[in-house]
């Protein structure tokens, strides 16, 4: 089954991924044939499990104030900064439009 | 014309009212340095780890028990996937498969025809309620073309509350969420100030015609207070009744209030249907909670949440308040409800009943109508009251001991707003307020003024 050009446009606007050209969807769609395997295994009656810490203790801490503070430490990783502010674009840019990107998808 | 049917309902954002963030150990504040308030979890900084806050779960349980909900013993968190510069790491931990409450009901009262002798009690039911991550705040600046990131709310704790849309306009809406503000306040779950961001509400509006399915719903946020509130979801629901009536569609959109304009416009960076990508958040193992029944027997107490515990301490809530209020002291319902609308009356008038002999049902007009008008025109809290409850029952035991005549006690009392420190007698005294006992005195005074009418 192949994946369509749709929902690889999808996944490149949602995730911001880039498939890059046809090899690195090719890894996809192995990716996706591996995980398959998976059906293979009879769950009818069993729960999912969605973790694997499902039986582990959540551990649930005391409501003090232990951390903070060091906006000169956090401000070092900004590329930009205002006055103590982290700065990014305007809102978000959104992925241009299939029909208007360079990309390899457009032939398929 | 067929008549329209409105569909409202809410979604409601409460800021946990806690000393440090939900899934970190930063303090939460309003108003501080930009990005002082902030760990290295909460900006995302790669090998960190959500470790979750036991007072945020308590405020939760006590919420959800408060709005009559189940309490989910087994709850999971997940991660909710879009991007934006205030969410540092591209997704927010919530609470989409199982919440930690769900189906509960909120009872409000409305006034039908702006009377409030006619009342009457509605229910909105609560779909459920979930534990989230706030983000940061982000600040525009236009002219420079760029947005100024500020994290200090991000990973603050929140309780999203999911109203079915059992609400039918703006007024309706706005006695709920009031009601809902009142409870949680009383909890101390959340302080609830809209003005400060600690209540966020969302309204998501569609129309209908009876007997039809539902309309195509917009959702409305930026809405800054009830008032707002009431207004944002009339002026929603009109319309998207003229664009259908003049044969247009609606489309499932979200649009912001413009509070100086009093309309609805579409938001940007809101393009299409967003699909969040939900997957359990593989960091954190399933949150239990116990009862008395199920409590374990080995466990360190401060790791065990008991809701049957917090059941037994939960206290008074509005509607039992007024109730309370309303039997003790014969005021009528409608009273109870100015009473606690107001932060700070309800206690000043109990104090009040406590030190005078006047009965609690005379007591409460000289609150509601004097005291309540004189600080709403000077826009004080009752904190801020210059008349002290002392000074106000001090009055009224002039009046009741029928040493002041009721207009005297009412110039009195504009005098005590002053706050120039005098007492009641004082004033009484320095105005010549006294009533008359003595019988002699009248008769003389009574007969110089029959005598001086002969005269003419």
């Amino acid at each position: 089954q192949q994946v369509s050009v749709e929902v690889l446009e999808h996944l490149e606007h949602l995730a911001l991924v880039d498939f890059r050209d046809a090899e690195g969807v090719r890894r996809l769609q192995k990716a996706i044939q591996f995980a398959d395997q998976l059906h293979e295994v009879n769950t009818e009656g069993v729960e999912p499990m969605d973790s694997v810490l499902e039986d582990r203790c959540l551990y649930l801490r005391e409501d003090d104030v232990t951390e903070g503070n060091c906006t000169k430490e956090l401000l070092e990783n900004a590329r930009e900064k205002v006055e103590e502010y982290f700065v990014a674009p305007p809102g978000n840019i959104p992925l241009p439009k299939l029909e208007e990107r360079e990309t390899f998808l457009q032939g398929s | 014309l067929a008549p329209w049917i409105p569909v409202v309902g809410l979604e409601i954002h409460a800021q946990i009212s806690s000393k440090s963030k939900l899934f970190s150990g930063s303090q939460v504040q309003f108003a501080a340095p930009p990005n002082s308030l902030v760990s290295f979890f909460d900006a995302s900084l790669p090998g960190t780890l959500p470790v979750l806050n036991r007072r945020c779960v308590e405020a939760a349980v006590m919420t959800g028990l408060a709005l009559n909900c189940s309490i989910n013993k087994k709850s999971l968190f997940d991660r909710k996937h879009y991007f934006y510069a205030d969410l540092p790491a591209g997704y927010q931990i919530t609470q989409q498969r199982v919440p930690i409450a769900v189906n509960g009901s909120l009872s409000y009262s409305l006034c039908i025809d702006n009377k409030m002798s006619h009342m009457v009690t509605k229910t909105v039911r609560i779909k459920q309620i979930q534990l989230e991550q706030d983000s940061g705040k982000s600040l525009h600046d236009d002219s420079r073309c760029q947005t100024l990131v500020d994290l200090n709310r991000a990973g603050v704790g929140l309780m999203e509350v999911v109203m079915e849309p059992d609400m039918c306009c703006g007024e309706e809406a706005a006695a709920a969420v009031r009601e809902l503000q009142l409870i949680l306040q009383t909890l101390g779950s959340s302080q609830a100030v809209m003005a400060e961001g600690q209540l966020r509400v969302d309204a998501n509006v569609s129309v209908h015609h009876p007997g039809e399915p539902y309309g195509v719903r917009t959702e409305v946020k930026n809405i800054n207070s009830i008032r707002f509130l009431a207004k944002a979801i009339d002026y929603e629901i009109q319309r998207q009744i003229e664009e259908l009536e003049n044969g247009g569609t609606i489309l499932n959109e979200t649009r912001a209030f413009d509070s100086k304009l009093g309309c609805t416009v579409p938001m940007r960076d809101k393009e299409g249907k967003q699909d969040y990508r939900f997957m359990p958040e593989p960091n954190l193992p399933p949150l239990i909670l116990y009862d008395a029944k199920s409590l374990p027997a080995n466990m360190n107490h401060q790791q065990v949440i008991n809701i049957d515990w917090i059941h037994e301490r939960l206290p008074d809530l509005p509607s039992v308040k007024r109730e309370k209020l309303v039997e003790q002291y014969g005021i009528l319902p409608e009273h109870s409800f100015t009473l606690l609308n107001e932060d700070g009356l309800a206690d000043f008038f109990e104090s009040v009943v406590k030190q005078t002999q006047m009965k609690p049902k005379k007591v409460i007009g000289w609150i509601l109508n004097d005291l309540l008008s004189y600080l709403k025109q000077h826009s004080l809290t009752v904190k801020e009251s210059p008349v002290s409850s002392f000074l106000l029952a001090d009055l009224l035991n002039l009046l009741e001991k029928k040493e002041i005549s009721s207009t005297a006690a009412k110039q009195v009392l504009a005098e005590l707003w002053k706050g120039e420190g005098k007492t009641p007698l004082e004033i009484v005294k320095e105005q010549k307020l006294e009533l008359l006992q003595d019988q002699k005195e009248l008769e003389q005074i009574c007969q110089a003024v029959i005598d001086g009418q002969e005269n003419e």
